[in-house]
C-alpha cells in the first residue's frame, strides 16, 4: 500500500527547531533544519541519528529544503551537513541563500565567542555548507531527480520565505514553513494555487488568534512616534536585525516622507546594513507598492534613515533610533535605553514579544525601577509602549490557505499542542479532511491511492468516443481494450493491436447452448416462431431470418433442430462469441422461458 | 545644443494645432467600380496561399462602400469554395464578417452562403470565424426573427464540437441572438422549443474553463438583453464559485450578483441546517467570501459588486466590518472598540500599558466559525489586501453602501479613517473622498477627528485639499473638536502657506456649520480679556484671517456673538467683508455704523423678483420688433446694461444674463451695421468706410463662438439660433467684401478679385446648405427668419451671379426678423481663475537662455465640460510670440461637480534678454465647430477610420491673463 510518512524531529507540537522528515513515493525529504532558542545542550539541534543509525545520511535523504532564513528553520544546517555529514542537495530561495550565512555566522559568533562553546561549527563549515545549496525561484519546478520535483510558492513572512510543494508522481505534499496571509509594508501575502496536495503541513503559531486589522496598529505606532518627536522627545525602538526592523523602517520612512518631518531616524549598524543591502537587491520578493515604484526610487534606499553612531545618543533634540537586540537584554539597545530612561519626554516602543527575565519584559509588565548590574537603580520615567507586529498567519489566515490549496489532509506543526487541538478540530469540522498533529519523533502514516497514468491509443479512444455520448465526469464508462504493461509504463490499446504487437494469433471463444422446446412442428416453423418472437421483443437489435432456416440476432446464431429421440421437442442451438456474452446469455434466458403460444394452427 | 534642447522641449510640450485638410469623400467613390474586379484579378493571380493572404490583407486596409459590398462578397465566396488553405479561408471568413457590418448593406444575402460553407467546413478555427461572421450578420439583422432562429439553430448544432473555440462562439451567438420570448420559438412546423437558458446552462459544467466562462458570459448577455434569468441558475452559479479557473470565478460572481438583484426576496435554504435566508443575503455572503479569493482579479470584481447590493439586510452588512477577534481562544476587542470605549469613559489617552488589549472573556470553541461565516470581516480583508486595486474597489464599495445606510456609515468610519494611512496615495485620496461623500450621515468623534487631522501634514497637496473639502462638510460634536481642527489647520497653514485659500474656505464652512460650538471659543480665539485691552493682531497674518473667517461665519447665525468682539475686530470685519467678500458673510451688527452697513440690511434679495425681471426685460426686447431703428437700438443697449448688472448682482443668474446679453449684443451690432448710411451709397466702398461693418461682422462671429462653447448647458435649440446668427454675420461679411472689392476692382481690373468673390459666394451657399442639413429638424421654428427666406430663394441664388447674390442677401438681411432666443434650464458660463502665478512678484524668474524653466500654474475652472481636451495654457512673450501648451489629462482634478482644478507646469524658454520682462499667461478654451454636428452617415463604415479629426477651429480666452516676470540670461561660455 503506498503511503506518505511524516515524522517531525522538531517543531512537532512545539515552536523552534523545525525539522520534518517526509517519505513520499519512496523518496525521503527533510524540511527545514533549525535550532531551538530555548536550549544550549544537545537538544538545541534535531536528533539526526533518528534518520539513520549507521550509514550515511546522503544515502538516505534525497534532498533538504529550507523554507526561510530564520535560525529556528536553518540554524542546524552547518552542523547537519558538515559535522553529521550530508552531501546531497539543499534547496532554498535566492534571498534565503544570501541572508542565511550572515545569520549563521552571527549565531556562531555569539555561541563561540561570547559563550565560549567548544565543538561548534566553524566559519569554514558555514561556507562549505552553503556550497551545497541549490537556489530556486518562485514557481519554478525543480527536478531533484527523475521522480522527485519541488516547487516554491511565495509565503510573505520574511524576505525570501517560501512554501514548498514536494511531488512524486501524482502524490504531493505542501510544506508552508512560516507564512503570513496579510501583506505588510514590505512584503506581500502568501499565495498558493489550488494544487490539491495529499498533505498540507502548515505552521500553527497563532492557531487560536484572530488578529485585528494591521492598519490600526500601524496608525497607533505612527501616531505615538509622531507625537513624541513633536514634543521634542527621543524614541527608542529595540528590534531584531531582520524582518520586522525593515517593515518598521519602511513604515517610518514613508511617514516621514509624507509628513515632511525633519527629525533624524537612526539605525544601529552591523548586521542590518548588510541585510538592507539584500532587501534592496531582492526587490521582486517585496510587495506591490515597492515593486512598482522601485524604478523611480528603491524604497530600501532610505532617505531619512541613517546609520547610528554611539555619540548620537547624547545629541539634543528629537530622534528615532532602531537598535538591536529586540528584548533590551544586552548590547546597544540597552545602552541607549539607560541613557534615555530618565526623561519623561522620551519613549520606548517594544515591537515584539519579550522573554521573561529580560529588561524588556520587566518594563512591559510595569516595573518603573530597575536594578542594573553594579547595584545601581535605574528609575524609568520614559513612556513604555507595546506594539505587536507579527508576521505569522492567524487562525483565519491558516484556514484561508487550507481553503486555497484544498489538501486531502492537513498536518499541524510549529505551534503549541493546546492551540493546535482547537485548530485541528476546526479544520476537520469545516473542511472535512483529516488533520494530524504529531509530537516530535511521532510518525504519521497516510495511506494514499496514487493514480497511475495509462496511455491510450488515439484510435481506440476515438472509436470508443464514437460509440457513445460525450464523456460525462459523473458516470463511469465501459471501454474494451487490452492493457499492456511493458517496462514501467502502461498502455491501453485495442485488442487487435495488442495481438499484433505481441505476435499472437487471435482465438475465438464461442459459447454454445442448447435449449429444449416443446414444439411438435417442423424445424422451419419453429425457427419462424422464434424469429417472430424475438423480433417483437428485441426492437433495438437487428434480428434476421436467414434462408438456411437459422435466425441471427446481431452476431448470435440460433438454429433449430429436431430432437433425435423426441420429435415433440425441438432443440435450439444458440451460439455466441465471448464479446457478445451479455446479449447471448440474455437470449438464452429468454428462450428458456419458452415461446408464446402460437397465434394460429391447432395444437 | 541649447537650441536643440529647446526645440525638443517644445516638441514635447506643445502640439502644433493644424487645420486638417477636409476629407473629400467623393474621391473615394471614383475607385468604386474597380474594387471587386481588382480583388478578383488579384486573387486569381495569387499562386500560393501566402500570396492570396497578402492580397486579402492589403484589400482589408481600404474601406469598401456599401454599393460594392455585394460584389466583393460574391468574389470572396467564390474564392472560398476553391481555396484549400485554411488560413486563407479564415481570412476570407473574417472579411465576410467585417463586410457585413458595412452600413447600408443588408447582409441577408450572405446568410445562406455562410451557413452552407459552415456545414462543409472541417477546420475548427475557420468554423469559429464563420460563426463570428454569423454573429455579425445576426446582430445587423436583429429585427428579423426567422434569420435569428436559423442562426441559433446552427449554433446549437455546433455546440457539441470538440474545439473550445467553436463552442465559445456558439455560446456567444446564443447569448447575443437567442430569442427572448418563448412563444415566438413555437414555429408552425412544431420545431422543439429552444430554451436558450437551459442550453447555455448545460455548458456551465463543460470540461474547458474557457467554454464555462463563455457560457456564463452568454448568460449575462441574455440578462443584458432583457431576458429574465431563472432563479435555478443561482445554484449552478454558486457551484462555479469554487472553480479552478479565475475567469470562471470572476464571471460567476457577476452572475450571482445579477441573480441576487433579480430575486432579492426569494428564500433559499442554508445547506447543512434547516434555516432559510433571503437570496440577496445569501449572495452577499457568497460574494463576501470571494473577497478573500486567491486571485486578485476575482477579489476586485467581488469587492466592486458588493457596493451595489443595497437590499442586503443591515445585520449582514454590519458583519462585513466585524472580524470577531480572539486571542488564545478568548474574545478580544478591536482597537476601534477600545478607542470608542476610552472615549466614552471620558479618558482620552490610548493605552499606555502593555496588555490593555488583553483578551477578556473565554470564547466557546464550538461557536467559533473560522471560514463559513459568510460576510464576516469581508471589508476588513478587502481593505487590508495586498493589491491596491482591491483596496480601492473595497473603499468604493464601502462608500456606496454607506450612502444608503447611515448606521453602516457610522460603523465604517473607523475603517475609512484607517485607510488614510495607506501606502498608496490613490487609495488615501479615494478614502478621503469617500468620507466626504458620506459625511452627511455621520458625526465625527474627537479621537476620529484627531486621526483625520493628522493627515493635514501630508506633503501631497491633493491629499490636503481633499481633506479640507472633507472638513467643509464634516459634523463635529464638541467644541474641543472645533478647536482641535482649527489648531491643526493653522499648523497646516504655517507649514504649507500655499494652502491659504483652501484653508480659509474650509474654515468658512466649519464656522457656518457649527455656530454654537464656536461661540464658547470666541474669547480664547480672539484672545480678548475681560478687563485688559490686548494688542491688535496683524491684519495681514493669514492665520489671523483664518480665525476671523471661522468666527464671522459662525456669527452669521449666532446673533449673540458680535457682543464678544472687541473694537478692532469690527474694523477688521469691515475690511475683510470688502476684500474677501466670498469668505466673509454680511453680519447684522446692531447699533453700529459701518461701511458695509449700506449693503447689509437687504443683501439677500429674493430670487423670484430678479428672475422675473430678467424674463420681463427679455420679453420686452423680443416683443418690440417693429420699433423704429433708433428706439430698438436704445432699448437693446439698456437691456444689455441691465442684464450685465443683474449678472453681477445675482451670481446664480449670471450665466443666463450673460448669455442673453451676448445674444442681444450680437443683434445690436447687426442692426448698427445695417443702419450705416453708406449702404445707400451706390458707389463702391473704400476699405476705411467699411471698417465698422466688417468689424461688427467679426465681433458677432466671435460672440457666437463664445455663446456656443463657453456656456455649459446649451441645448440644441439655442445652438440653432447661434448658428443662425453666425450665418447672418457671414452674410454681412460677404456683402461688405463684395462692396469693397468692387471698389478696388475699378482701379485694378484684376480678374482674380472676381474669382475671390465668386469663391466666397460659393462658400457661403455651402454654409447655408450645411446649416440646412444639420438643423433640418429645427427649421420649422425659424419662421420668417433670415434663413427661412434664404432657403426659399436658394434655387435662384445658386444660378445667379455673385453681384446679384449680394444684392439679394442685403435686402434679406434687412427684412429678417429678430429671433427669440429660448433660455435653457441651466446655463453656466465657463470661467477660470489663475491662482498661481499670482503675478505680484518683483523678482524675475532667472534662467539660462535656451534652457527651460518650469512655471507652476494652478487654476480653478468652473463649468468647463471636458477640460482635458479643451483647456489650453497660452504664454505670450513680449516679442509677440505666442505659445500654446496642452496640459496633460492627469493635471486636471475634479474636486466637485462643475469644478475642475488645473495644476500643471508650463515650460518657458526664450533667447537671452537684456533685462527682465513680463510674459503673459492665460487660459484658453479650444473649440471645434464641428463637434456639435451629428456625424454624417457616409463617414462611418470601413474597418479603418479614414475620417480625420477635423481640426480645432479656434480658441477663446476665458481667464484674466497673469503677468510673470522672467529673465533669460545669456549663456556663459
Amino acid at each position: 500500500m503506498p503511503e506518505i510518512r511524516v515524522t517531525p524531529l522538531g517543531a512537532g507540537q512545539d515552536v523552534g527547531r523545525s525539522c520534518i522528515l517526509v517519505s513520499i513515493g519512496g523518496k525521503n525529504v527533510m524540511l527545514d533544519c533549525g535550532m531551538h532558542m530555548g536550549f544550549n545542550d544537545d537538544r538545541r539541534f534535531p536528533d539526526f541519528s533518528y534518520i539513520t543509525r549507521n550509514g550515511r545520511l546522503t544515502d538516505f535523504l534525497d534532498c533538504v529544503i529550507i523554507s526561510h532564513f530564520h535560525l529556528d528553520h536553518c540554524g542546524a544546517l552547518p552542523y547537519f551537513s558538515e559535522m553529521v555529514g550530508y552531501d546531497g542537495p539543499i534547496y532554498m530561495t535566492h534571498p534565503t541563500q544570501a541572508i542565511c550565512p550572515i545569520l549563521l555566522e552571527d549565531y556562531r559568533k555569539i555561541a563561540v565567542d561570547k559563550k565560549g562553546e567548544a565543538n561548534f561549527f566553524t566559519s569554514q563549515m558555514i561556507k562549505d555548507c552553503m556550497k551545497k545549496v541549490v537556489a530556486v525561484r518562485l514557481h519554478q519546478t525543480v527536478q531533484v531527480d527523475e521522480e522527485l520535483q519541488i516547487k516554491a510558492y511565495y509565503a510573505g513572512h520574511v524576505l525570501g520565505a517560501a512554501m514548498f510543494q514536494i511531488k512524486v508522481g501524482s502524490e504531493s505534499v505542501v510544506y508552508t514553513g512560516d507564512y503570513n496571509m496579510t501583506p505588510d509594508r514590505h512584503l506581500g501575502a502568501a499565495w498558493i494555487d489550488k494544487c490539491r496536495p495529499n498533505l498540507l503541513i502548515t505552521e500553527s503559531t497563532y492557531a487560536t488568534t484572530i488578529r485585528d486589522s494591521k492598519r490600526c496598529r500601524e496608525r497607533d505606532f505612527l501616531k505615538k512616534v509622531h507625537e513624541t518627536v513633536e514634543r521634542g522627545g527621543k524614541v527608542l525602538i529595540p528590534v531584531f536585525a531582520l524582518g520586522r526592523a525593515q517593515e518598521l523602517c519602511i513604515l517610518l520612512e514613508t511617514f516621514w516622507e509624507r509628513m515632511n518631518l525633519k527629525a533624524p531616524i537612526y539605525f544601529s549598524t552591523g548586521l542590518t546594513e548588510k541585510a538592507n543591502h539584500y532587501y534592496k537587491l531582492f526587490i521582486t520578493w517585496t510587495n506591490q507598492k515597492i515593486r512598482k515604484t522601485f524604478v523611480q526610487r528603491n524604497m530600501f534606499e532610505f532617505k531619512h534613515i541613517k546609520a547610528f553612531d554611539r555619540a548620537f545618543a547624547d545629541n539634543p533634540g528629537p530622534m528615532v533610533v532602531f537598535a538591536t537586540p529586540g528584548m533590551l537584554h544586552a548590547g546597544q539597545s540597552l545602552q541607549i535605553f539607560r541613557k534615555w530612561a530618565g526623561n519623561e519626554k522620551n519613549m520606548v516602543i517594544m515591537p515584539g514579544y519579550c522573554v521573561q527575565g529580560t529588561v524588556g519584559h520587566k518594563i512591559l509588565s510595569g516595573q518603573r525601577k530597575l536594578e542594573m548590574e553594579g547595584r545601581q537603580v535605574l528609575e524609568i520615567r520614559m513612556q513604555v509602549e507595546y506594539m505587536s507586529f507579527s508576521a505569522h498567519a492567524d487562525a483565519k489566515g491558516i484556514m484561508q490557505l487550507v481553503g486555497q490549496a484544498e489538501p486531502e489532509s492537513v498536518l499541524l506543526v510549529h505551534g503549541e499542542a493546546k492551540k493546535m487541538e482547537f485548530l485541528k478540530q476546526k479544520i476537520e469540522q469545516e473542511f472535512r479532511v483529516n488533520c494530524y498533529m504529531p509530537a516530535n519523533g511521532e510518525t504519521v502514516t497516510l495511506p494514499t491511492s496514487p493514480s497511475i497514468p495509462v496511455g491510450i491509443s488515439l484510435g481506440l479512444l476515438k472509436r470508443e468516443m464514437a460509440q457513445g455520448l460525450l464523456p460525462d465526469a459523473k458516470k463511469p464508462r465501459l471501454l474494451h481494450g487490452t492493457l499492456i504493461m511493458k517496462d514501467s509504463n502502461f498502455r491501453l490499446v485495442s485488442s487487435e493491436q495488442a495481438l499484433k504487437e505481441l505476435g499472437l494469433a487471435e482465438h475465438q471463444l464461442r459459447f454454445t447452448c442448447r435449449v429444449h422446446l416443446h414444439d411438435s412442428r417442423k424445424e422451419q416453423e419453429t425457427a419462424m416462431r422464434v424469429y417472430s418472437h424475438l423480433k417483437s421483443l428485441l426492437k433495438d437489435h437487428c434480428v434476421q431470418h436467414l434462408p438456411d432456416g437459422s435466425v441471427t440476432v446481431e452476431s448470435i446464431l440460433i438454429q433449430a433442430a429436431a430432437h433425435s429421440e423426441d420429435p415433440g421437442t425441438k432443440v435450439l442451438l444458440v451460439s455466441w462469441t465471448y464479446q457478445d456474452e451479455e446479449l447471448g446469455s440474455y437470449l438464452t434466458s429468454l428462450l428458456k422461458k419458452g415461446l408464446p403460444p402460437a397465434p394460429s394452427g391447432g395444437s | 545644443m541649447a537650441a536643440h534642447l529647446k526645440k525638443r522641449v517644445y516638441e514635447e510640450f506643445t502640439k502644433v494645432v493644424q487645420q486638417q485638410e477636409e476629407v473629400t469623400t467623393k474621391k473615394l467613390r471614383l475607385t468604386k467600380p474597380s474594387k471587386s474586379a481588382a480583388l478578383h484579378i488579384d486573387l486569381c493571380k495569387a499562386t500560393s496561399p501566402a500570396d492570396a493572404l497578402q492580397y486579402l490583407l492589403q484589400f482589408a486596409r481600404k474601406p469598401v462602400e456599401a454599393e460594392s459590398v455585394e460584389g466583393v462578397v460574391r468574389i470572396l465566396l467564390e474564392h472560398y469554395y476553391k481555396e484549400n488553405d485554411p488560413s486563407v479561408r479564415l481570412k476570407i471568413a473574417s472579411l465576410l464578417g467585417l463586410l457585413s457590418k458595412t452600413a447600408g448593406f443588408s447582409p441577408d444575402c450572405i446568410m445562406d452562403d455562410a451557413i452552407n460553407i459552415l456545414q462543409n467546413e472541417k477546420s475548427h478555427q475557420v468554423l469559429a470565424q464563420l460563426l463570428d461572421t454569423l454573429l455579425a450578420i445576426g446582430t445587423k439583422l436583429s429585427e428579423n426573427q426567422a434569420i435569428q432562429m436559423r442562426i441559433v439553430d446552427v449554433a446549437c448544432k455546433h455546440l457539441t464540437d470538440t474545439s473550445h473555440g467553436v463552442r465559445n462562439k456558439c455560446l456567444q451567438l446564443l447569448g447575443n441572438l437567442g430569442s427572448l420570448e418563448k412563444s415566438v420559438t413555437k414555429d408552425a412546423e412544431g420545431v422543439a422549443v429552444r430554451d436558450v437558458q437551459k442550453i447555455i446552462g448545460d455548458y456551465f459544467s463543460d470540461q474547458d474553463p474557457r467554454v464555462r466562462t463563455a457560457a456564463i458570459k452568454a448568460m449575462l448577455q441574455l440578462h443584458e438583453r432583457g431576458l429574465k434569468l431563472h432563479q435555478t441558475i443561482y445554484n449552478q452559479a454558486c457551484k462555479l464559485l469554487s472553480d479552478d479557473y479565475e475567469q470562471v470565478r470572476s464571471a460567476a460572481v457577476q452572475l450571482i450578483w445579477v441573480v441576487s438583484q433579480l430575486y432579492p426576496e426569494s428564500i433559499v435554504p442554508i445547506p447543512s441546517s434547516n434555516e432559510e435566508i433571503r437570496l440577496v443575503d445569501d449572495a452577499f455572503g457568497k460574494i463576501c467570501h470571494m473577497v478573500s479569493d486567491g486571485s486578485w482579479v476575482v477579489r476586485v470584481q467581488a469587492a466592486k459588486l458588493l457596493g451595489s447590493m443595497e437590499q442586503v439586510s443591515s445585520h449582514f452588512l454590519e458583519q462585513t466590518l466585524d472580524k470577531k477577534l480572539m486571542s488564545d481562544l478568548r474574545r478580544k476587542r478591536t482597537a476601534h472598540e477600545r478607542a470608542k470605549e476610552l472615549y466614552s469613559s471620558g479618558e482620552f489617552s490610548s493605552g499606555r500599558k502593555w496588555g490593555d488589549d488583553a483578551p477578556k472573556e473565554e470564547v466557546d470553541t464550538g461557536a467559533v466559525n473560522l471560514i463559513q461565516s459568510g460576510a464576516c470581516g469581508a471589508f476588513v480583508h478587502g481593505l487590508e489586501d495586498e493589491m491596491y486595486e482591491v483596496r480601492i474597489a473595497a473603499v468604493e464599495a464601502l462608500c456606496m453602501l454607506a450612502q444608503s445606510s447611515s448606521s453602516f456609515a457610522e460603523k465604517c468610519l473607523d475603517f475609512l479613517v484607517d485607510m488614510f494611512n495607506d501606502e498608496i496615495e490613490e487609495v488615501r485620496l479615494q478614502s478621503i473622498h469617500t468620507m466626504r461623500k458620506i459625511s452627511n450621515n455621520i458625526t465625527l468623534r474627537e479621537d476620529q477627528l484627531d486621526t483625520i487631522l493628522g493627515v493635514l501634514e501630508d506633503s501631497s497637496r491633493d491629499i490636503r485639499e481633499a481633506l479640507h473639502e472633507l472638513l467643509c462638510c464634516a459634523n463635529v460634536s464638541t467644541k474641543e473638536g472645533i478647536h482641535l481642527a482649527l489648531v491643526e489647520l493653522l499648523k497646516n497653514l504655517a507649514k504649507y502657506p500655499t494652502d491659504r485659500d483652501s484653508i480659509w474656505k474650509c474654515l468658512k464652512f466649519l464656522g457656518s456649520r457649527h455656530p454654537t460650538l464656536v461661540l464658547p471659543l470666541v474669547p480664547e480665539l480672539l484672545s480678548t480679556h475681560p478687563f485688559f485691552d490686548t494688542a491688535e493682531p496683524d491684519m495681514d497674518d493669514p492665520a489671523y484671517i483664518a480665525v476671523l473667517v471661522l468666527i464671522f461665519n459662525a456669527a452669521k447665525s449666532c446673533p449673540t456673538m458680535p457682543a464678544l468682539f472687541s473694537d478692532h475686530t469690527f474694523r477688521h470685519y469691515a475690511y475683510l467683508r470688502d476684500s474677501l467678500s466670498h469668505l466673509v458673510p454680511a453680519l447684522r451688527l446692531s447699533g453700529r455704523k459701518l461701511a458695509s452697513s449700506a449693503v447689509s440690511p437687504n443683501i439677500m434679495p429674493q430670487e423670484d423678483p430678479s428672475h422675473q425681471f430678467l424674463q420681463q426685460s427679455l420679453e420686452r426686447v423680443y416683443s418690440l420688433q417693429h420699433l423704429d431703428p433708433q428706439g430698438t437700438q436704445e432699448l437693446l443697449e439698456f437691456t444689455i446694461r441691465d442684464l450685465q448688472r443683474l449678472g453681477e448682482l445675482q451670481s446664480e443668474l449670471a450665466g443666463v444674463a450673460d448669455f442673453s446679453a451676448a445674444y442681444l449684443r450680437c443683434q445690436l451690432l447687426l442692426i448698427k451695421a445695417l443702419q450705416e448710411k453708406l449702404w445707400n451709397v451706390a458707389a463702391p466702398l473704400y476699405l476705411k468706410q467699411s471698417d465698422l461693418a466688417s468689424a461688427a461682422a467679426k465681433q458677432i462671429m466671435e460672440e457666437t463662438y463664445k455663446m456656443e462653447f463657453m456656456y455649459s448647458g446649451v441645448e440644441n435649440k439655442q445652438v440653432v439660433i447661434i448658428h443662425h446668427m453666425r450665418l447672418q454675420a457671414k452674410a454681412l461679411q460677404l456683402i461688405v467684401t463684395a462692396r469693397t472689392t468692387r471698389g478696388i476692382q475699378k482701379f485694378h481690373q484684376d480678374m482674380s478679385r472676381v474669382d475671390l468673390l465668386f469663391g466666397m459666394c460659393e462658400k457661403f451657399l455651402q454654409e447655408v446648405d450645411f446649416f440646412q442639413r444639420c438643423f433640418i429638424a429645427d427649421l420649422p421654428h425659424l419662421q420668417d427668419s433670415f434663413v427661412d427666406k434664404l432657403l426659399d430663394l436658394m434655387p435662384r441664388l445658386i444660378t445667379s451671379k455673385p453681384a446679384e447674390v449680394v444684392k439679394i442677401l442685403q435686402t434679406m438681411l434687412r427684412q429678417s426678423t429678430f429671433l427669440h432666443l429660448p433660455l435653457p434650464e441651466q446655463i453656466h458660463k465657463a470661467s477660470a481663475t489663475i491662482i498661481e502665478p499670482a503675478g505680484e512678484s518683483d523678482n524675475p524668474l532667472r534662467f539660462t537662455s535656451g534652457l527651460v524653466v518650469a512655471l507652476d500654474v494652478d487654476a480653478t475652472l468652473e463649468h468647463v465640460q471636458d477640460p482635458q481636451s479643451t483647456v489650453k495654457v497660452q504664454v505670450l512673450y513680449p516679442d509677440g510670440q505666442a505659445q500654446m501648451i496642452h496640459p496633460k489629462p492627469a493635471d486636471f482634478r475634479n474636486p466637485g461637480p462643475g469644478r475642475h482644478r488645473l495644476i500643471t507646469q508650463v515650460y518657458l524658454s526664450h533667447t537671452a534678454w537684456t533685462e527682465p520682462c513680463q510674459v503673459e499667461v492665460r487660459l484658453l478654451l479650444a473649440y471645434n465647430s464641428n463637434s456639435r454636428i451629428p456625424k454624417s452617415p457616409w463617414m462611418e463604415g470601413g474597418e479603418i477610420s479614414t475620417q480625420a479629426e477635423t481640426g480645432i477651429e479656434g480658441t477663446i480666452p476665458f481667464s484674466k491673463s497673469v503677468k510673470v516676470y522672467i529673465m533669460p540670461k545669456p549663456t556663459r561660455r
